[in-house]
């Protein structure tokens, strides 16, 4: 079931369709020129929100370099679905060196580039939220604070997918996953952790910090390019469901991200130098419900021994996201 | 040039006349006078074009340098002791990926209990991990063996730890000869890279490897190391032409011919060892001394050949296989397997206790007659231990051990000399 009937000529919406728009306001991934960056056969999930992320994301910030990038993997999924020979699919000079060091690789190769005079070749670090918010912290936040001229995108699915599923410091509070089962007094992951890791790249005052879903890909793609046209430290955190990991439907991999924004769990802004610049508003101010109860790993929240108080609770962090970012517009209802 | 400098400047200049491209670097007694050094050249322009990181970790430093190297720079850092267990992950990864990064270690002991003196444990942890380790002697090794280091890690396209003795080499002040930029220029040719991270050929680095192949990559970084013993002696024999010295090389033998009992030792510790041995020799005894300059690859034929017509040995080695006994001793009785050679281990020198003339003359003489058990420790104090070990069979609750050992000791810093 799509989440809402397709309407054509959509107004205010950054969906609208390629052929209405002029030719250079096309997506990089209309454009028959683009430059396939991960190339399809891969060993990705059907529906895998990264693989999507992954292949808009670098298509536009190759398309933006002119094609002069390299690009850094942390381990992780995108790492191991897009490598074993035959399945490799980088068409991009592309390094995986460990799980948690690819913003300080990235540093190298930029260090490389610079010392060589290569300038116009730009680098691009990608991990998944494992790889940014726990192991490669330490890197990340390096990379940020001396300002290194790389693109850090973080594909966060909320958990350790590769290793089969476990909590990680992106998991949302209440989810099940290997390491939070829903058993005990407060089943699934707990409440009152986590990181934020989009705020934590804005306390580092770095150039660009942005977050994005795989519901609005041209933002995605729009943010990517932006990031590209900026030199120094930018972070791009990029929203993306991961059907095995979270018990949903292939074909809502989409509807999930859209759910995630639209009832504010996930907000999607800008922010320059420390300071929120632009959100994407709220178009249909939806409950938590609509979101928690087609995922597996939220199962526990509802049926037979329902968990209304925590149903309740996400609800409230849900609010102070729309609040605190004012995700709520006038058309928003 | 002729200078009296200090080991770490002296290999700062020698690093710097390598025209490095990326340095990076996090702080570590006693390898800070090195990258202090050198971010100072970066800093002031007289090395250029280079990048010099101040990195948050030696695991970024390593990954730094992993990142530079693959995207064809040239490059370097310096770590030590638990800087180098810090970054261990990368130390393997650099090595399986193939990248010529030089390293240099400043020996230095690992802890608990944290120690900043000088032992060998670091950079032997890492003997399997698929870099090639050269120890210096002296000061002047230590410049020459780091240009050295970077010709054979560029040739063979695997990365290299240049370890010299922390503060006895890294901190002493004696006469080193720096080369011109003109020899360095002609003895090490600009970087050219077996891989390399290009837009205009793109490449995948450190993809995913099964069954199927990865025997076959871990075999090649053998058969490297393997081509790097015919290598070294050669690069060592060049170095010569260019600058007129020996240096390096796969190991070196002193007063060796007629040696009935060999000292077998690395790094700076073959000085006192061959002062010793000139003592002895003065008084008739037929003692001579192998040093082990490449400790991996370890050169087992090299190390056969100069044992081979004496009738004892004894590794001095400042290292420990806890729950074994010596590191180098394995891998020399190893080389002797066959001759029914007698072979002693002696541990000596751990966390920076001295290793004077006095107790290694003690040694050797027993050495020589053979009264020595397989493995003794030089110079331990047996009082300490036996009662710390008999506190522990009294008392349950016996506490740290560190602890209880400074505390029976009292001060001692005057002790030692
Ligand atoms: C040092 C280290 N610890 C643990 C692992 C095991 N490991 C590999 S991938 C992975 C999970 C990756 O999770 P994440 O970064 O969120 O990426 P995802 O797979 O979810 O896309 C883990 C734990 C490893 N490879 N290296
Ligand atoms: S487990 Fe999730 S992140 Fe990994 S490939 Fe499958 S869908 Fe994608
Ligand atoms: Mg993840």
């Amino acid at each position: 079931m799509s989440f809402q009937p397709v309407k054509f000529y959509q107004t205010g919406t950054l969906t609208v369709g390629n052929r209405l728009l002029a030719p250079d306001e096309r997506s990089v991934q209309a454009n028959q020129m683009r430059s396939n960056s991960i190339n399809s056969g891969h060993r990705a999930c059907q529906g895998c929100g990264e693989a999507l992320g992954a292949r808009y994301a670098i298509d536009a910030a190759m398309a933006e370099s002119n094609g002069q990038l390299i690009a850094v993997n942390a381990t992780g999924c995108l790492e191991v679905f897009s490598t074993p020979y035959p399945e490799s699919s980088w068409q991009v000079p592309w390094i995986h060196s460990l799980f948690g060091n690819a913003p300080a690789v990235a540093t190298g190769v930029m260090a490389a580039m610079k010392v060589k005079g290569k300038t116009e070749v730009r680098v691009v670090a990608q991990g998944g939220d494992g790889g940014t918010t726990d192991i490669g912290f330490g890197c990340l936040s390096g990379m940020f604070e001396r300002n290194d001229d790389v693109l850090y995108i973080c594909y966060d699915n909320e958990a350790y997918m590769n290793t089969g599923v476990q909590r990680s410091s992106a998991t949302p509070p209440a989810a099940r996953t290997a390491t939070t089962m829903p058993v005990g007094a407060e089943p699934g992951n707990v409440f009152g952790q986590g990181k934020n890791v989009p705020e934590i790249a804005m306390a580092h005052n770095i150039p660009y910090v942005a977050t994005a879903t795989v519901a609005d890909l041209r933002d995605l793609e729009f943010k990517v390019r932006k990031a590209m046209r900026m030199h120094g430290a930018r972070y791009i955190q990029v929203f993306v469901p991961c059907p095995l990991g979270w018990g949903t439907a292939s074909h809502d991999t989409i509807r999930m991200a859209r759910l995630a924004k639209e009832t504010g769990m996930f907000p999607v802004f800008e922010a320059e130098h420390g300071e929120v610049i632009s959100v994407l508003k709220i178009r249909h101010r939806l409950p938590v419900e609509d979101y928690l109860q087609p995922q597996k790993r939220f199962a526990h929240l509802f049926g037979k021994h329902a968990h209304p108080e925590t149903v309740a609770r996400i609800q409230a962090i849900a609010d102070r996201n729309i609040r605190k970012y004012g995700l709520l517009s006038e058309e928003s209802s | 040039m002729l200078k009296q400098t200090e080991g770490s400047k002296a290999v700062a200049e020698a690093i710097a006349l390598c025209r490095p491209e990326v340095i990076c670097a996090y702080p570590i007694s006693p390898q800070t006078h090195i990258v202090e050094a050198l971010g100072e050249m970066v800093k002031s322009g007289e090395l250029m074009p280079c990048e010099f990181i101040n990195v948050e970790s030696e695991f970024a430093a390593m990954s730094v340098a992993i990142g530079a190297s693959a995207a064809g720079a040239r490059s370097y850092t310096a770590t030590a002791s638990q800087g180098l267990l810090f970054m261990v992950e990368a130390v393997y990864n650099a090595s399986g990926l193939g990248l010529p990064i030089v390293m240099t270690v400043a020996n230095r002991a690992i802890g608990a209990p944290i120690n900043i003196w000088n032992d060998h444990s670091d950079s032997l942890s890492q003997r399997d991990s698929g870099w090639m380790q050269l120890f210096a002697e002296t000061n002047q090794e230590a410049v020459d063996l780091h240009i050295q280091a970077f010709r054979l890690a560029e040739e063979l396209s695997m990365p290299i730890m240049v370890c010299m003795d922390g503060f006895i080499l890294t901190h002493a002040f004696e006469r080193v000869d720096i080369p011109s930029q003109e020899q360095v220029d002609a003895y090490l040719p600009p970087f050219d890279p077996r891989q390399v991270l290009d837009p205009a050929e793109p490449v995948s680095i450190g993809a995913m490897v099964g069954p199927e192949a990865f025997m076959e990559v871990k075999y090649l970084a053998h058969a490297k190391q393997m081509q790097a013993l015919e290598l070294i002696p050669q690069l060592s024999a060049e170095f010569k032409k260019v600058f007129g010295r020996d240096s390096g090389g796969l190991v070196r033998t002193y007063c060796a011919d007629d040696a009935e009992t060999m000292i077998v030792a690395m790094g700076s510790v073959l000085g006192t060892i061959k002062d010793t041995v000139d003592e002895m020799r003065a008084e008739g005894h037929k003692i001579g001394v192998l040093g082990i300059v490449s400790y991996r690859p370890f050169p087992l034929a090299e190390v056969r050949a100069a044992l081979m017509n004496c009738k004892r040995f004894i590794v001095l080695e400042k290292s420990l296989a806890v729950g074994m006994g010596g590191i180098v001793a394995t891998d020399v009785r190893m080389a002797v397997t066959g001759t029914g050679l007698k072979g002693f281990t002696a541990i000596a020198g751990l966390g920076g206790r001295p290793i004077p003339k006095a107790s290694l003359h003690k040694l050797f003489r027993q050495a020589e007659k053979e009264e020595l058990p397989p493995v003794t420790f030089l110079d331990l104090d047996w009082d300490a231990v036996n009662k710390q070990l008999e506190r522990e069979r009294q008392n349950r609750h016996s506490g740290p051990i560190a602890e209880n050992i400074l505390h029976d000791k009292g001060i001692v810093s005057a002790k030692f000399g």
